[in-house]
């Protein structure tokens, strides 16, 4: 069953009511009407989106970037689009932000909506975050060269996986990739798994050859050498001990990068007023050196971009998450 | 014995009269929380998480231990008494256990969980202490092919449990199956059944379905029923404990449900509800035709929570040896060692080596003093059911549609919820049984997404279904399951003389 779905969203109301009484022993205070804000995560309590958008939340509330509460509500549903359907119809409301990342993008399209992260009010993206391809210790395939070769000579007898359904990020990346060196995208065999843990169990079984996933979830089989990154996806190699010598794929010679971001999105129709000030508390927070810390912290790349550039970007990544659907008739 | 020596220095640091209260304090957060409805043990962990973060690691270790066997254990009460179980792992507790407590045996009920979780989770501790690097090698091969077969035969044991129509069985089994289509399919992320509703696109939860045709679906009944039926009035027999043959008939469900159990928890992905379910039919099987099964016999609740209880201790194998969360509880656990400097992953064992012993013993800690804390407390809880029916069904409807809420805190769930409350009533009313229809629901998807795993690995081809030693095991045990008792009542037709007996041996 949906294992993942069982942690819940009362958590934060109980975390906070306990916290709040039982460490300091004090109640919730709260500012004026006027200045608390609420920040929608479109995830379970734990999953990626609930980190980024929580971490950022902390940082204001610690920093005092905003005067009154910032309130935290999971909006679970069908990958991220119930909370999306749900931010365009609070239009207008300029006390209210929303996280988005990649994967909200593909479940708009699975689930066959209209309305698309671009369509409501871009504030900021936050971070990045690399994907990579893992291959257990004793695979063949010691670069990433030798696997491209591989697979290039037989596209559907090599057997990949990853975490997320088709449109998610671990199934995006491999058909982009797929598409970069001339495969066709069809004829990729790939294996859905629920998340990073079956997934790691699945490559250490040798069940299928590649893996594709965040790299962040396999540091500790990484590190114990039990796993082996051929390679990243993003523009620069990541900086952590055991995989700073991995090489990114332009590096390579693949015409391909390839990141899940996350950001933050405000309700469509705020005024223009209203969206810079908000994109103002933002960019305080990310030039906190808390939020600096988080990002260390996290392993997640530092991608600041504000306003209608990240709109722009919006649109682009949504551009591409319509093209590969679409090259693989699942549009 | 280096491991038992190890595990006798991590009782050494664990053993303080300090720990032990917070241990204590563990347990009866950890219970009390578990008990509120919709509020399983991933859940409740994750709220009581922050409470041990002030303290040393041993401490935290301790007191972490006793929430988290306060909160399984807690999940299984309210599913003892009010029908409403607090995850998809406490829905076979449901079955017999509840209709213990109706005819008065509430208390025993809760000691057989109790002692059962005991047992279960110090016999599966200890196989995690001695076994965990070895079995961890090991379940990484088991594949979908693998469990596949697992579901194969659980879903020919369902057969079994259709009841005394065949007919009225195979459509609640269906109804089942239909329901566990709704939502996205996870191999393609197309939505299935859901009507262009989004909400419906991440499955229906378990929970709400349990809740819904057991509590709420029998709720409507009573309330259907409640001035034309005489007041049932649950006599409390016998002394509130296990009394000798409570016991006798407890000792034999505890431990096979544990040996189901374990395998489960120690495979990636093979989770709870499998083993919970083979468990209670296992019971069913053996306990023969006319046994209290059905009417709340005490087997069905005693081998359920071992096996719940086992897996739980099992899933600490993938996770300490290979860093693996695979349940919502363990991914939460996951969490906690990191706060706690602990990081899970194929060095633990020999780089944390003193700290994962802590935890080891903690585990057995926490264990013992639920057992001490909650066996005194069971009569108590059952007391709960002595209030006036209608007052009692009130509360029933309360808690199941507060735990339906704050599964995920939408009001959508509360609507999911009454519609399978209307389910269970109209299943009620012909008669069809509720028990097939909740196995469709956990088996069907399973059994589907582990097929479809297994197929697409081999490109399609159907030797890939049989390519793992262990399916072929298991189907033949499926082939001998389907074929002796075809072959038995065949060489005993000429003599059977009564049908329904002859039905019998056929399931």
């Amino acid at each position: 069953m949906t294992t993942g779905s069982r942690t819940r969203g009362v958590l934060i109301a109980v975390v906070l009511a306990l916290a709040a009484t039982l460490a300091s022993g004090c109640g919730v205070t709260r500012g004026d009407q006027d200045d608390d804000l609420a920040m929608w995560i479109p995830n379970s309590p734990g999953g990626g989106y609930d980190q980024t958008g929580r971490a950022a939340v902390g940082v204001m509330e610690r920093d005092d970037v905003i005067d009154g509460s910032f309130e935290v509500t999971n909006i679970i549903g069908g990958g991220g689009s119930v909370a999306m359907s749900r931010l365009m119809n609070a239009e207008g409301d300029g006390t209210l932000m929303m996280t988005v990342g990649l994967g909200v993008v593909g479940a708009t399209y699975s689930l066959g909506l209209e309305q698309r992260p671009h369509h409501a009010t871009p504030l900021a993206q936050l971070i990045e975050d690399q994907e990579g391809v893992l291959v257990p210790a004793d695979s063949p395939y010691q670069t990433i060269d030798d696997f491209l070769d591989a697979w290039k000579q037989d596209p559907d007898g090599i057997v990949l996986g990853g975490g997320s359904s088709p449109g998610g990020p671990d199934h995006l990346f491999p058909m982009q990739l797929a598409g970069a060196i001339g495969i066709d995208p069809r004829d990729a065999r790939y294996v859905v798994y629920d998340g990073g843990g079956p997934l790691t169990s699945a490559l250490l079984g040798k069940k299928i050859d590649v893996g594709f996933s965040g790299v962040g979830e396999f540091e500790g089989q990484i590190e114990a050498g039990e796993l082996r990154v051929l390679a990243v996806s993003g523009e620069e190699r990541l900086t952590g001990e055991s995989v700073k010598d991995v090489p990114t794929l332009t590096e390579s010679g693949v015409d391909l990068v390839f990141t899940n971001w996350r950001g933050v999105l405000a309700p469509p129709g705020i005024s223009e007023e209203r969206r810079e000030e908000l994109i103002a508390l933002l960019a305080e927070m990310h030039d906190s050196p808390e939020w600096q810390q988080a990002l260390e912290d996290n392993g997640w790349i530092d991608a600041f971009r504000t306003g209608d550039e990240f709109t722009r970007f919006l649109e682009e990544q949504d551009e591409r998450v319509a093209t590969t659907l679409e090259e693989l008739g699942l549009l | 014995m280096e491991s038992l020596d190890l595990l006798w220095g991590g009782l050494e640091a664990a053993f303080t009269f300090e720990n032990l209260l917070w241990a204590c304090i563990g347990v009866l957060l950890g219970t009390f929380v578990g008990v509120l409805p919709g509020i399983g043990p991933a859940m409740t962990v994750a709220l009581l998480l922050p409470v041990t973060y002030g303290l040393e690691p041993a401490q935290a270790f301790i007191m972490f231990a006793g929430i988290y066997y306060g909160a399984m254990y807690g999940g299984s009460t309210t599913s003892i008494l009010l029908n409403t179980p607090g995850e998809s792992s406490s829905v076979m507790t449901a079955i017999e256990g509840n209709k213990m407590a109706k005819r008065g045996r509430a208390a025993q009920a809760l000691a057989t969980a109790a002692i059962g979780s005991f047992i279960a989770g110090t016999i599966g501790t200890m196989l995690v202490v001695f076994l965990a690097p070895w079995l961890a090698e090991i379940a990484v091969e088991i594949g979908a092919p693998s469990y596949l077969a697992v579901t194969v035969l659980a879903m020919v044991l369902v057969t079994s449990v259709l009841g005394s129509s065949r007919l009225r069985g195979f459509i609640a089994l269906f109804l089942g199956l239909t329901i566990g289509l709704v939502g996205l399919d996870l191999s393609t992320a197309q939505s299935r059944l859901s009507f262009g509703n989004p909400l419906l696109a991440d499955r229906i939860d378990i929970v709400v379905v349990a809740v819904g045709v057991f509590a709420l679906g029998e709720a409507l009944w009573v309330a259907a029923h409640l001035r034309r039926k005489p007041l049932e009035i649950s006599s409390v027999g016998g002394r509130p404990w296990l009394a000798g043959d409570d016991l006798r008939r407890s000792w034999g469900p505890w431990l096979r449900g544990t040996a189901l159990g374990f395998p489960f928890g120690a495979v990636p992905a093979g989770g709870a509800e499998t083993p919970t379910f083979l468990s209670y039919v296992t019971e069913r099987k053996l306990a023969g035709a006319d046994s209290e099964f059905g009417k709340g016999a005490i087997e069905g609740v005693a081998g359920p929570e071992a096996a719940n209880n086992a897996s739980a201790a099992g899933t600490f194998v993938p996770l300490l040896a290979l860093g693996l969360p695979v349940t919502a509880t363990a991914s939460i656990m996951l969490a906690a060692f990191q706060s706690y400097g602990i990081e899970p992953g194929p060095q633990l064992m020999t780089d944390h080596s003193d700290l994962v012993w802590t935890l080891l013993a903690s585990l057995l800690i926490g264990n013992t003093l639920l057992l001490l804390l909650n066996l005194p407390l069971a009569p108590l809880w059952a007391k709960l059911l002595r209030t006036p029916r209608p007052y009692l069904y009130a509360g029933i409807l309360f808690f199941a549609s507060l735990g339906a809420y704050a599964a995920n805190l939408r009001a959508f769930d509360l609507m999911l919820l009454l519609v399978f409350g209307a389910l269970g009533f109209m299943m009620r009313r012909f008669a069809l049984p509720v028990l097939p229809l909740i196995l469709g629901v956990i088996l069907g998807p399973l059994m589907e997404l582990k097929f479809r795993e297994a197929l697409s690995i081999s490109d399609g081809e159907a030797s890939g279904l049989v390519n793992e030693p262990l399916a072929v095991i298991v189907y033949v045990i499926v082939a001998l399951a389907v074929a002796v008792p075809a072959v038995l009542s065949l060489v005993r037709r000429p003599q059977a003389a009564d049908p329904d007996k002859e039905k019998e041996l056929v399931s």
